[in-house]
């Protein structure tokens, strides 16, 4: 019969009051966002009373989680951008062609003089002018340059396949090697890119990295797709300019030719350097993270010839002397030279941890993007858009919900009214899985919110329905109510799957707005079914208990 | 007095035509078909690449200027409209210029929006470029694929649940009324040529969705009454499962749409479109789930003998309690 045991009563009553609690920031968004913003502010070590002020606007006890708000209802900037990984190879590929030079060279007395073939940008065609006969002895010379790659299945792989094409060696990339490439080149740009967007600072902006060799950027509050791509274009300044002196004042006057720029990680620590670099960081072709001889975290650098000779130079006068690596106008580190560093490839060491060396072989690497983008997709949605686009929506929202709401009582009176009682909780609870899952609302996300509200009360429509068939035959209310939930129940469970299969096929499939609809419409469903066969029914019970009624009217 | 829809009891025979009923919904298809083949549809940026520019200007608007000055640039394909929607105050003009994708590239081009805003902002000095979207040849072509596999996989997990949950007649019926309404809502899309994008495959999504909620509640009645009354033939079960669900079916779909009226009223011209194809889906949804699905079901024909034990018995979740 009609009842429920007192724990069943509490659990639900928990999770709709948890629900609501969730939900309840979303009320107050622009309050609430002002305060989380000043406390992650004052959490970054800021301290000033206007933020401390902002950060009380919301008591800190209370969940401060909001959904988040999609490009389409905020306004920004949307790109996807193709990475077009085989620009790494001709790099790679050029980059080797001193030491296979030179290692020819030292075997001159077999393999006589080489030249290098102009040839397809993913190759590397080296010609035996005088002894073409030996083109696989030198092959296999070549052969010894190459390096084992480490790739999940391509163990034992090595970088680079050396054939021979009658009097020509020819270098090309191996397959293994392509693809560890490939991935590093994408890493780094999503790495790039990212250091360039935080450095604007915008709020929330995803960076994600699509299938194989894509990105996507989404970044709220950011003028137009153009200026997206204008930030993410900036080349990072990376330098190697010598060391006059290194200084605690911070006025202290530079002179000319020179400059003064403050270190990255000593805070009060300035360097005064001469202004023309030795070096910059579009001559450097590779860092990794490395260990000295010492074992200390170290990281390895190598830059391309033109590079090495000028590096090569500056450090065989300069030994002993101290040079500084700058990167954006900050010194990085201002290691000494120990000796001189032939053939373009030094290493960095310092008071690094392991995790410090890989920051500073990834901001090194970061100082140019490795590959050129393509932009396979770009939108702009201005900020005024948005807003009508929230403006209208809740509009929308409201007015659909009040003439569901007016239309639910009209047709079933005091059962409409719990009913409707559940359909506001419903709203509610999928505001706050929105907030606590940080799920993006878009524009058709919103819809699936309207459209919820109408679907919503089908639950309720189907057991109201059967109770009304029930009480024709039955035998009072209170097994009329019983056996109108216990039927209606199949009915509501296999409607309410078909359609969150559909709702997760478009969740899996979908893309940015399509998903944001998908997610709404799979928690719409989840909270109304919970909300019909849990929440109504409590309430109906509970007024079933407390009046007793003889007879009901459905 | 309570408001019904539709009496308490009603005794209408919805299988008097059976053929009818199939004739009309078979020559609506035919010419949604014949409509999409003929017309093709009105694909958005999403799905054919190009640009869309949605611009807004105190000024009203006179599209020939904006061609004017638009077709300087010789970009080809360029529709120009305006938009009309009852939110826009008075000094707020929107058009929406639409930019075909340009040949022999796969990558959308700053240069052409950059050129085409600077050729308009010329002729219609305090124009805004509110939204600029571009997409190129390359995703559009995948974002087709991928919205046709999300439309399949649906249908096919749907196909497969109800199989498992009733018998695969049901299967059939309920299948067979969802590529209907699938087929009936891309024929008004070709038909009046409203833009179809990435937006208007989640609403077909949501319609099968619908449809087959529907659809279920009717199966679930046909089930019940099946073994109820072990005597009585396919014809009369089905027409009186239809009537006992008639009232919910009836309430269902008017709550749904009063709230998609009023979004489709107050929501804005951005995603009108996309509850148009809405509300025309749970019109056709709810007309299919009682004249196609169950037609289907009649003319297949169902196994009767409901009494054995078996897992697909509906009860298996009504010893849920609360």
């Amino acid at each position: 019969m009609l009842q429920i045991d007192l724990w069943k009563r509490l659990l639900i009553w928990t999770v709709v009051a948890l629900g609501l609690a969730l939900a309840l920031p979303n009320g107050f968004y622009s309050r609430v966002e002002g305060a989380n913003d000043a406390r992650a502010a004052i959490e970054m070590g800021s301290t000033d009373a206007a933020l401390e002020a902002q950060a009380g606007q919301w008591p800190s006890f209370m969940p401060s989680a909001l959904v988040n708000l999609g490009l389409d209802l905020r306004g920004g900037a949307h790109l996807l951008a193709e990475v077009r990984v085989a620009d790494v190879y001709e790099a790679r590929l050029q980059g080797m062609w001193p030491d296979v030079r030179d290692l020819l060279r030292d075997q001159r007395d077999t393999v006589g003089t080489i030249r290098l073939q102009p040839s397809a940008s993913d190759e590397l065609r080296v010609r035996l002018n005088e002894r073409p006969e030996q083109a696989s002895r030198a092959a296999e010379l070549v052969r010894g340059l190459a390096r084992p790659v480490v790739t999940l299945t391509g163990a034992g792989a090595s970088d680079i396949d050396v054939t021979v094409d009658g009097p020509d060696i020819v270098v090309r990339l191996s397959e293994a090697e392509r693809q560890a490439t490939d991935d590093r080149t994408v890493q780094q740009s999503l790495e790039i890119i990212r250091r360039r967007i935080d450095e604007v600072g915008t709020r929330e902006p995803t960076i994600q990295r699509q299938g194989a060799d894509r990105i996507l950027i989404q970044v709220p509050g950011v003028g137009s797709a153009a200026e997206l791509k204008q930030i993410i274009g900036t080349t990072a300044q990376l330098t190697f300019q010598p060391v006059v002196t290194r200084t605690t004042n911070a006025n202290m006057p530079a002179g000319a030719g020179n400059e003064l720029l403050p270190s990255i990680d000593e805070a009060g620590t300035f360097y005064v350097l001469e202004q023309a670099p030795v070096v910059t960081g579009e001559e450097l072709v590779d860092a990794q993270p490395a260990f000295d001889q010492n074992g200390r975290p170290a990281v390895n650098f190598r830059f391309n010839p033109t590079g090495a000779r000028k590096f090569g130079n500056y450090t065989a006068e300069n030994i002993g002397n101290p040079f500084a690596i700058v990167l954006d106008n900050e010194v990085i580190s201002a290691p000494v030279i120990q000796s001189h560093i032939p053939g373009g490839s030094g290493i960095i060491t310092g008071n690094f941890s392991v995790e410090e060396s890989t920051q500073l072989a990834v901001l090194l690497r970061a100082g140019a993007l490795p590959a050129g983008l393509t932009f396979l997709e770009e939108r702009t949605i201005g900020p005024e858009l948005g807003a009508d686009s929230i403006e209208a929506g809740k509009i929308a929202c409201i007015v659909a919900g009040i003439a569901v709401l007016v239309f639910m009582i009209l047709s079933y009176g005091l059962f409409g009214v719990f009913a409707n009682i559940a359909l506001i909780i419903n709203v509610a609870l999928i505001f706050g899985l929105l907030s606590l899952i940080g799920a993006t609302l878009t524009l058709p996300g919103i819809a699936g919110i309207v459209l919820t509200i109408g679907m919503a009360v089908d639950a309720n429509v189907l057991v109201f329905e059967r109770i009304r068939e029930e009480l024709k035959t039955a035998k009072g209310p209170a097994r009329a109510i019983d056996l109108g939930y216990e039927k209606a129940l199949s009915a509501i469970v296999d409607a309410n799957i078909t359609t969150f299969m559909t709702a997760l096929i478009l969740y899996v499939m979908g893309s940015g707005p399509v998903r944001g609809f998908a997610i709404t419409l799979g928690l719409g469903i989840m909270t109304s079914v919970f909300t019909a066969i849990f929440v109504t029914r409590l309430i109906i019970v509970i007024w079933f208990e407390r009046r007793r009624p003889k007879t009901i009217e459905v | 007095m309570r408001l019904r829809l539709v009496p308490q009891t009603t005794n209408f025979d919805f299988f008097g035509k059976p053929t009818l009923w199939l004739g009309i919904s078979g020559v609506m298809m035919v010419l949604a078909m014949v409509s999409f083949f003929l017309q093709g549809l009105n694909y958005g940026i999403d799905f054919r690449g190009g640009t869309t520019i949605r611009t807004e200007s105190a000024q009203p608007i006179d599209i020939g200027v904006y061609r004017t000055a638009v077709d300087t640039l010789a970009l080809g394909d360029v529709s120009i409209t305006e938009i009309f929607d009852p939110s826009f105050g008075p000094d707020e003009n929107v058009a929406m210029v639409r930019i075909q994708a340009q040949d022999d590239q796969e990558a959308v081009s700053p240069e052409l929006i950059a050129s085409v805003e600077a050729a308009l902002q010329q002729a219609v000095p305090d124009i805004r470029f509110v939204s600029v979207e571009s997409v190129g040849p390359k995703v559009s072509g995948e974002l087709i694929m991928t919205a046709a596999i999300a439309v399949v996989l649906a249908i096919a997990a749907v196909l497969v649940y109800i199989w498992l949950r009733f018998e695969w007649q049901f299967a059939v019926g309920a299948v067979v009324a969802l590529v209907h309404d699938v087929v009936l809502t891309i024929g008004v899309f070709s038909e009046l040529q409203i833009r179809f994008d990435l937006a208007i495959i989640a609403a077909l999504l949501t319609i099968v969705g619908y449809s087959l909620n529907d659809t279920v509640v009717v199966f679930d009645r046909v089930r019940e009454n099946l073994r109820k009354y072990k005597q009585k033939p396919l014809r009369e079960v089905l027409n009186l499962s239809i009537n006992e669900t008639l009232s919910r079916t009836m309430m269902t779909s008017v709550t749904t749409l009063i709230a998609l009226i009023a979004l489709f009223v107050l929501g804005g011209d951005v995603i009108r479109g996309f509850v148009f194809a809405m509300i025309w889906g749970i019109v056709v949804g709810t007309y299919s789930s009682i004249f196609v699905a169950s037609v289907v079901l009649l003319k297949m024909g169902v196994k009767r003998d409901w009494s054995k034990p078996d897992g697909n018995a509906g009860t298996q979740f009504s010893n849920i309690d609360a």
